[in-house]
């Protein structure tokens, strides 16, 4: 299982002397079992802030969030975690990225082994196995990370725009391999972008933030049937009613 | 250099020359300009002093003395050193407590500690390792501190959501890995001051063998080619322990790093 539910969260950031900047203002959201979530805004919308709320790296000023009746305050690893930037460890080689977590789990050399190998071979890099990261490229990078975070067995998966950094043509098959990823191990997963094409191939439900301080506009269930195509009418037509919303928060 | 590290023939050439011309200069300068043993002993003098030290088999004992002092003081410096720096970059308050206690003594000279050193420890080997810690032991807390500061927040962020959460895990596996370069290129400092506080430490008769000590001893019995004799030795010595440094940290320890330089 991995549902979350966001009950009526505030964050606040303090600035100088005092001084706060609300960045999430009463934000209520049910993410279910399975689903595939993006939050699309512009930026400065507090939609990284949410993700990391629900990651447990920052703390709520009010409100409460919880993964399936749990209660979240710190990190744990229920959650994954892929970030924008690259953040794979520099001097450890691919495969013990890749077994840091169940390592940390204290899981036996052997068996975080197996369990690397495996998703090691889900992201196609066998042969990258005893790589540092600097010897990757970007693609190959965010690759190793979603193995990485992927196999400490989360049950949601909070991605931040990790396809941000990387050129049009190996964003589009990430995303490829992520559904497949996500078809073949059936998680919740919550997926930050700034891409409306992003968020219309990926989606089962946008949810579109509004600007400072961060609430929810509006949240659209994409009912377009998978394997989606990325240029048919009805996915045209999604594009231009996010954009149309998109634009409008720009101008307020 | 042509490319980093590799040198072609010709380069390899122009410093080969440029040793020899040096020598010669050297050599001609102390025989026709200076002639004068005691001010400025030439090559060949240098030479014949260094085989008698050879045949007088006792080079091994200075070595091995000078190596104990400079290593009883690089050891202190490094296992008293790394956890202040690591203690004073983690904890804030830790910080805050010692960075003023270490700015005021640092700026004290390694050798004003001398007398001290021969009040607390008395003529002995640990008393000379005590002037290359005091020299040793900063750049090794500094540079590890500022390690410490400089660990992305991505990376320890990463592991928080990979399941690393106490302050000793995350500062085992990801800050102190993660700060290892700036560690490594602090204790290359101290390595280079400490060897320096050695002739010093060991010039105050903590012992009667010692590199350091063989300088002073040579110079009150007049045997100037003698002195030089051991400068030089503590000067190779000296690039053969940063070079023998530099290539276990570079091609062992920090390989992860693309185009390293400590």
């Amino acid at each position: 299982m991995g549902e979350v539910k966001v009950s009526g969260i505030s964050v606040a950031f303090e600035k100088e002397e005092g001084e706060s900047t609300l960045a999430l203002d009463n934000v209520d959201l049910e993410i279910k079992d399975k689903e595939f979530v993006c939050f699309i805004g512009p930026s400065g919308c507090g939609k990284t802030t949410l993700l990391r709320t629900i990651a447990g790296l920052e703390m709520p000023d009010k409100g409460q969030i919880t993964l399936d009746g749990g209660d979240i305050t710190i990190p744990d690893s229920t959650r994954g975690m892929v970030f924008q930037e690259y953040s794979l460890f520099p001097w450890r080689t691919v495969i013990q990225n890749i077994t840091f977590g169940p390592q940390m789990k204290g899981i036996s050399k052997n068996k975080t082994l197996e369990v690397a190998e495996k998703y090691l071979k889900l992201v196609g890099l066998e042969q990258f196995r005893n790589s540092y990261p600097y010897e990757l490229s970007g693609g190959m990078r965010q690759r190793v990370a979603i193995a990485r975070a992927l196999a400490n067995e989360p049950k949601v998966l909070l991605m931040d725009e990790p396809f941000g950094a990387l050129d049009a043509q190996t964003r589009n098959t990430l995303q490829k391999e992520l559904l497949q990823v996500w078809a073949k191990y059936q998680i919740t997963i919550v997926f930050v972008t700034h891409s409306v094409d992003e968020a219309v191939f990926l989606a089962d439900k946008i949810v579109v933030m509004s600007a400072r301080p961060g609430r929810i506009k509006k949240v659209i269930n994409v009912d377009l049937p998978r394997p989606r195509e990325r240029t048919s009418s009805e996915a045209n037509e999604l594009r231009n009613q996010l954009l149309k919303m998109l634009a409008e928060e720009r101008r307020n | 250099m042509s490319k980093h590290g590799t040198k072609g023939p010709r380069e390899r050439g122009i410093e080969l020359l440029s040793v020899t011309m040096a020598i010669v200069l050297w050599q001609l300068v102390a025989d026709l300009v200076v002639n004068n043993k005691f001010i400025l002993p030439s090559f060949t003098d240098v030479l014949f002093a260094f085989i008698r030290i050879i045949e007088g088999g006792i080079l091994f004992t200075d070595l091995a003395i000078s190596l104990l002092h400079f290593g009883i003081g690089i050891l202190s410096a490094l296992l008293i050193g790394i956890p202040i720096g690591v203690a004073m970059g983690w904890f804030k308050i830790v910080n805050r407590a010692l960075d003023p206690l270490i700015e005021i003594i640092r700026p004290i000279p390694p050798l004003a500690w001398i007398p001290f050193a021969i009040v607390w420890f008395g003529l002995t080997h640990t008393s000379a390792g005590f002037v290359v810690f005091v020299g040793a032991v900063f750049p090794v807390i500094i540079n590890t501190f500022d390690g410490f500061k400089s660990v992305p927040k991505v990376y320890v962020e990463a592991a928080k959501v990979l399941g690393c959460m106490s302050s000793g895990s995350l500062i085992r596996y990801v800050a102190l890995p993660s700060a290892l370069p700036s560690i490594a290129s602090g204790i290359r400092i101290s390595m280079g001051v400490g060897w320096m506080c050695l002739v010093a430490a060991e010039m105050f008769g903590v012992s009667t063998n010692g590199l350091g000590y063989k300088i002073w001893w040579h110079y009150y019995l007049h045997q100037m080619d003698f002195v030089l004799v051991y400068m030089l030795i503590l000067g190779f010595l000296g690039l053969f322990i940063d070079r023998l440094f530099r290539w276990y940290v570079d091609g062992q320890l920090l390989k992860w790093r693309a185009g390293v330089v400590v």
